[in-house]
């Protein structure tokens, strides 16, 4: 079985694994959903902003992780480097669910909420976002999955979780430690996507 | 009835037009408060963007349009459109709402504490024939297109509003459910006397429903009358529709 040693090591990187994750995420959300919002509201800036996410997506993520290193504040080796890389990937597709989802209410609903003299606010908390909620939350959903596993790149910049398994494992021509990492990021990767799938039942309305 | 009539609303030489073209041209209606205007006319005559203009959800280019001796433009538009019921085909109930929660919606707005929501919600159910014991918690999906239509003409009618506008609200029923809703309009308008502003291209609902009938036809104003002069109307248009009946 698996030996004592090495299953610390995996606990405590799958802690760090999910640190970077959380953190990424709290942000990427905290920014793309009132970003989303915002774009509804100025079509203007639909294009530079879904633009800008498309291409951070295009950036191989080894590549976007090795170009934050010189950048000044955000830049550097370590976590924080790492959840900036994170943040930018998990963007698009919260942004992308965001403004699908709010442009997807019923334009009759819609136009109801707002003759019967609903404030923009109360039109956004109380009509749009609990319609646009079961596609914002597989925004999120996507956007979780896929961080889970681009987080295994932070290793290579001192990020730590469980790439640092991986990255080894390769250097080394271990098997056990790669599968120490990525069974770990497997199984989070499928426990977030089954939670999040459960969310988003809860929320849709049909 | 006795008393002074008073203008419940104007359209004052109003003209719309968006991106060049011209929606309405100076349209010029007075609706006394307490009768039912029918705006009657093909798609794309204007009569849509005429009723929408008495609730703010659109301007005029030039004119104005006065709710209550008051151009729409002076209003504050959240406090005009809370008094004002505005039932239209689609209905656009709230599908995460249940149907209590639809109907109480205005009156939640404006402030009105929980247990006089409730039983203001029950009244209505009452009034458009739905038993509240059995509609109260459901959801608008689980409802038929006349059910549906029946709790808009309920939320419409929730806070008191002085004015009501229906755009061509029984447009998507079967006949037989129409004509009930018809009936139900008739009893209410006549129990409840409130202004009401009508968009149909039928006919027959128009004749029905109305106190008087305004025919536009391409933006313009071509015919304001009676239900019952209405008939006698000689320009092509009316006599287009006439050949309908």
């Amino acid at each position: 079985m698996i030996p004592p040693y090495l299953l610390q090591e995996m606990a405590q990187l799958t802690g760090e694994h999910l640190v970077l994750v959380l953190s990424a995420m709290a942000i990427a959300v905290g920014a793309g959903l009132p970003l989303g919002v915002l774009l509804t509201r100025r079509a203007a800036l639909r294009t530079p902003l879904l633009g800008f996410a498309n291409v951070m997506q295009t950036i191989p993520s080894l590549a976007l992780f090795g170009f934050l290193i010189p950048i000044p504040f955000i830049g550097g080796i370590g976590k924080r480097t790492a959840i900036v890389a994170l943040v930018l990937y998990a963007l698009l597709p919260i942004l992308r669910n965001t403004l699908a989802g709010i442009l997807g209410v019923d334009a009759a609903v819609r136009e109801s909420a707002i003759a019967m003299g609903m404030t923009g606010r109360q039109l956004l908390w109380e009509v749009e976002l609990p319609l646009a909620a079961p596609t914002i939350i597989a925004g999120v959903r996507i956007a979780t999955v896929t961080t889970i596993g681009t987080a295994t790149i932070a290793a290579a910049i001192g990020g730590g979780g469980l790439g640092v398994f991986i990255f080894r494992g390769i250097a080394s021509v271990d098997t056990t430690q790669i599968l120490a990492g990525a069974i770990p990021a497997a199984l989070l990767a499928l426990l977030s996507d089954g939670g999040f799938s459960w969310i988003e039942r809860r929320f849709s309305i049909s | 009835m006795g008393g002074a009539l008073s203008t419940a609303l104007e359209f004052r030489d109003v003209s719309y037009s968006i991106g060049g073209n011209s929606i309405l041209s100076h349209l010029n209606v007075r609706v006394e408060a307490g009768s039912t205007l029918v705006l009657l006319g093909r798609s794309g005559s204007g009569k849509t963007t005429a009723l929408k203009m008495l609730n703010g959800l659109l301007f005029p280019t030039s004119g104005q349009v006065l709710v209550e001796d008051r151009a729409t433009t002076a209003w504050d538009l959240i406090q005009l459109r809370r008094s004002i019921g505005y039932v239209i085909q689609e209905v656009g109930l709230f599908p995460h709402f249940t149907i209590g929660e639809n109907i109480g919606l205005v009156p939640r707005l404006n402030g009105w504490p929980p247990e006089r929501v409730t039983a203001r919600v029950a009244e209505l159910l009452h009034q458009v024939g739905l038993d509240p014991a059995q509609f109260l918690d459901r959801y608008p999906r689980q409802l038929s297109g006349g059910q549906r239509q029946r709790v808009g003409v309920a939320r419409a009618l929730a806070a008191e509003p002085k004015l009501l506008l229906f755009d061509e609200p029984f447009g998507a029923l079967d006949p037989v459910t129409r004509l009930e809703l018809q009936d139900q309009f008739l009893e209410l308008r006549d129990r409840l006397r409130k202004t009401s502003i009508f968009v149909t291209h039928d006919v027959r609902e128009a004749l029905r429903l109305g106190t008087e009938i305004a025919l536009l036809h391409r933006g313009k104003l071509e015919v304001l009358t009676t239900p019952s002069e209405f008939p006698d109307s000689s320009g092509p248009e009316a006599r287009a529709f006439l050949s309908t009946l």
